[in-house]
C-alpha cells in the first residue's frame, strides 16, 4: 500500500443560495502517490487543483470515488471516513499548507507552529524547542515569536503556515502554492524542506506555478485533465 | 487504545425530541459526544439549538429520547430519566454548564473566590486553606488577577464575570462541560481572549464539551465537530472545517454565505 491513492473523484458544487448552480469540478480524478515521490499538479488556475487538494484532506466532500491514505499502519478513505478518524488522519498522517493562515487572536507564533508536536503527544518545551529551531530556518526573526501571526505580512504568515506543517514530519504532504507569497531567499528554504521531506520518505502533492520552483521539486508533474483520462 | 474508554463514546443522544404544544422544540436530534471533542450546535434563533441543550442539562423535560452518558465508575445511565437527587449530583461534580448571561452560572451574593470554593464544598473538600489556594489557582488560569479574589462577581467585568463562571465550573474537573453562547454577549476583543482560553482549556483538561452558538467563527475556532439545525432539526452535520467551507445544505450554504468578512 502506498501513502496516497486516488480514484475515480468526483467533486460538484451544488450551489442552492444561486438557484442550485452546478459548478462540475473533478471529474474522475485518479492519481497515486508514491513514498518519496513529489508531485505537482500542473494545470491553469481555476482547473481544481486546490479542490483535489483539500478533498485528500477532508476539507472538502467529493460526491464519488475513493482516496486512500495510509495512516497508522491501516488504509482510511477520506471520502467515507467519520470525522474522529478524520482528525486523527490530520492529526499524525497528513500535512496540509494552505494558502491562508487561520488562527487565533491572541497566540504567539512559537505556539501556533508547535501546536502539531503538542497535538501529536510531544512535550511543551521540546515542542516549542522544534518550533524555535524550524521558525529560525525559515528566517522569522525572533522579536517575532512570541507575537500572534495575525499581524504579519502575506509573506510571513505563509511561513508561519509552512513551519507549522513542516515541524510535524508527516508522511503525506498537501502544498497549495508552498511559495507563492516568498521572496527568493525563504523560497529556496521551502524548496530545501520540501526536498528533505520528500527524501526521507514523505509523499508530496503539490501545487507550484512558479517552473523553476517546479523543477527543483517535481519528480514528475500531472495535470487533472491527464488523470481523468 | 482499543479497549480504553477513550474509544467509547462519552454521550449518546438518541431520539431526542421536544414539543411544547403544538410546537416543535426539536425533532429525533441525534448525536455521539466522545471524550476529548467539542461538539458545535449551530443555527438561527428558534433553531432548536438551546432546547437541545435545555433537554440534557434538566431545566426542560423531553417529549423523547434518550441521553446515555458514562460516568466516572464505567456505567451508563440515561441523563433524561434519572432521578432529581442523582441529575443534581451528576450536575455537580461530572458535568459543568456555562452560561451565555454569567449571572445565570455565578452566585452574585458572594465573592468571586466563593464562587469557585462553594463548587469544591459540594464536592466533599473541607479543607478551607485548601479551597482558598485552589480557588486561586484557578481565578489565575482564567487570568483574573488574584486580588480581587474577595471582589463580588458584579464589581467584575462582563469577561471577567464569564471566565469565573468557568473556573466556577471547571474546579470540580467535569468530563462534559455545556456552553449556551459562551462568547455571547462580550466585546469582540475579550470574545478572542475567553476562546484561546477556553481551547487551551479543552485540550490541555480532555473535556469533552457541547457549544451552542449562532457565531460560526466560534465554532470553527472551539469545535471538532458541527451540528447545523433548522426548525427543531439537524439538517447537517460533520467535520467543522467541511461542514463551514463545503456546506451540502442549501440551509448551511445560506447560513455561511450570510456571514460577513471582515
Amino acid at each position: 500500500m502506498i501513502p496516497l491513492t486516488i480514484r475515480g473523484v468526483e467533486k460538484t458544487f451544488v450551489l442552492h443560495v444561486q438557484g442550485g448552480a452546478r459548478l462540475p469540478v473533478l471529474q474522475g480524478v485518479s492519481l497515486a502517490v508514491g513514498e518519496r515521490e513529489c508531485v505537482v499538479l500542473a494545470d491553469p488556475s481555476g482547473s481544481g487543483k486546490s479542490t483535489l487538494l483539500r478533498s485528500v484532506y477532508g476539507n472538502y466532500k467529493p460526491q464519488a470515488g475513493e482516496i486512500l491514505v495510509r495512516h497508522a499502519g491501516e488504509v482510511v478513505d477520506m471520502v467515507s471516513a467519520s470525522p474522529r478518524v478524520v482528525l486523527d488522519v490530520r492529526r499524525r498522517t497528513v500535512g496540509y499548507v494552505s494558502q491562508f493562515l487561520r488562527v487565533i487572536p491572541r497566540v504567539p507564533v512559537v505556539d501556533v507552529v508547535s501546536e502539531p508536536l503538542r497535538a501529536q503527544g510531544m512535550d511543551r518545551e521540546e515542542a516549542r524547542r522544534r518550533a524555535r529551531a524550524m521558525l529560525d530556518r525559515l528566517r522569522i526573526p525572533e522579536r517575532l515569536w512570541p507575537l500572534s501571526p495575525v499581524t504579519f505580512s502575506g509573506g510571513e504568515q505563509q511561513r508561519v503556515n509552512i513551519a507549522r506543517v513542516f515541524v510535524a514530519q508527516y508522511p503525506v504532504l498537501l502544498l497549495d502554492e508552498p511559495t507563492a507569497a516568498l521572496d527568493a531567499e525563504a523560497r529556496m528554504v521551502v524548496l530545501e524542506l520540501i526536498e528533505e521531506a520528500r527524501t526521507q520518505g514523505a509523499a508530496v502533492l503539490a501545487t507550484v506555478h512558479d517552473p523553476l520552483s517546479r523543477a527543483r521539486i517535481a519528480t514528475r508533474t500531472s495535470t487533472l485533465e491527464e488523470m481523468a483520462a | 487504545m482499543s479497549t480504553s474508554s477513550l474509544d467509547r463514546p462519552l454521550l449518546s443522544v438518541r431520539g431526542l425530541s421536544k414539543r411544547f404544544g403544538a410546537q416543535v422544540g426539536c425533532l429525533d436530534v441525534g448525536f455521539d459526544l466522545w471524550p476529548g471533542e467539542v461538539l458545535g450546535v449551530v443555527g438561527e434563533s428558534g433553531s432548536g439549538k438551546t432546547t437541545v441543550l435545555a433537554c440534557l442539562a434538566g431545566s426542560v423535560e423531553p417529549t423523547a429520547g434518550t441521553a446515555k452518558f458514562r460516568t466516572r465508575d464505567d456505567t451508563v445511565v440515561d441523563v433524561l430519566r434519572l432521578a432529581e437527587p442523582a441529575r443534581r449530583r451528576l450536575l455537580r461534580t461530572d458535568w459543568g454548564i456555562v452560561h451565555q448571561n454569567p449571572r445565570d452560572g455565578l452566585r452574585m451574593s458572594v465573592t468571586a473566590g466563593a464562587n469557585v470554593g462553594e463548587r469544591l464544598m459540594a464536592v466533599g473538600v473541607r479543607h478551607y486553606g485548601r479551597i482558598r489556594q485552589t480557588a486561586l489557582d484557578w481565578l489565575t488560569t482564567v487570568e483574573i488577577d488574584t486580588d480581587r479574589v474577595d471582589d463580588l462577581p458584579a464589581n467584575l467585568s462582563g469577561g471577567m464575570q464569564q471566565r469565573l463562571q468557568i473556573a466556577r465550573n471547571l474546579v470540580t474537573s467535569p468530563r462534559l462541560v455545556l456552553m449556551d453562547e459562551p462568547t455571547g454577549g462580550l466585546d469582540v476583543s475579550v470574545q478572542a481572549r475567553l476562546l484561546d482560553l477556553l481551547r487551551g482549556l479543552v485540550a490541555e483538561l480532555g473535556l469533552s464539551a457541547i457549544v451552542v452558538t449562532h457565531d460560526l467563527a466560534v465554532v470553527r475556532l472551539l469545535a471538532h465537530r458541527l451540528l447545523v439545525m433548522r426548525r427543531g432539526e439537524v439538517v447537517e452535520s460533520g467535520l467543522t472545517d467541511q461542514v463551514l467551507d463545503d456546506p451540502q445544505h442549501a440551509y448551511t450554504q445560506l447560513l455561511v454565505s450570510s456571514v460577513l468578512h471582515p
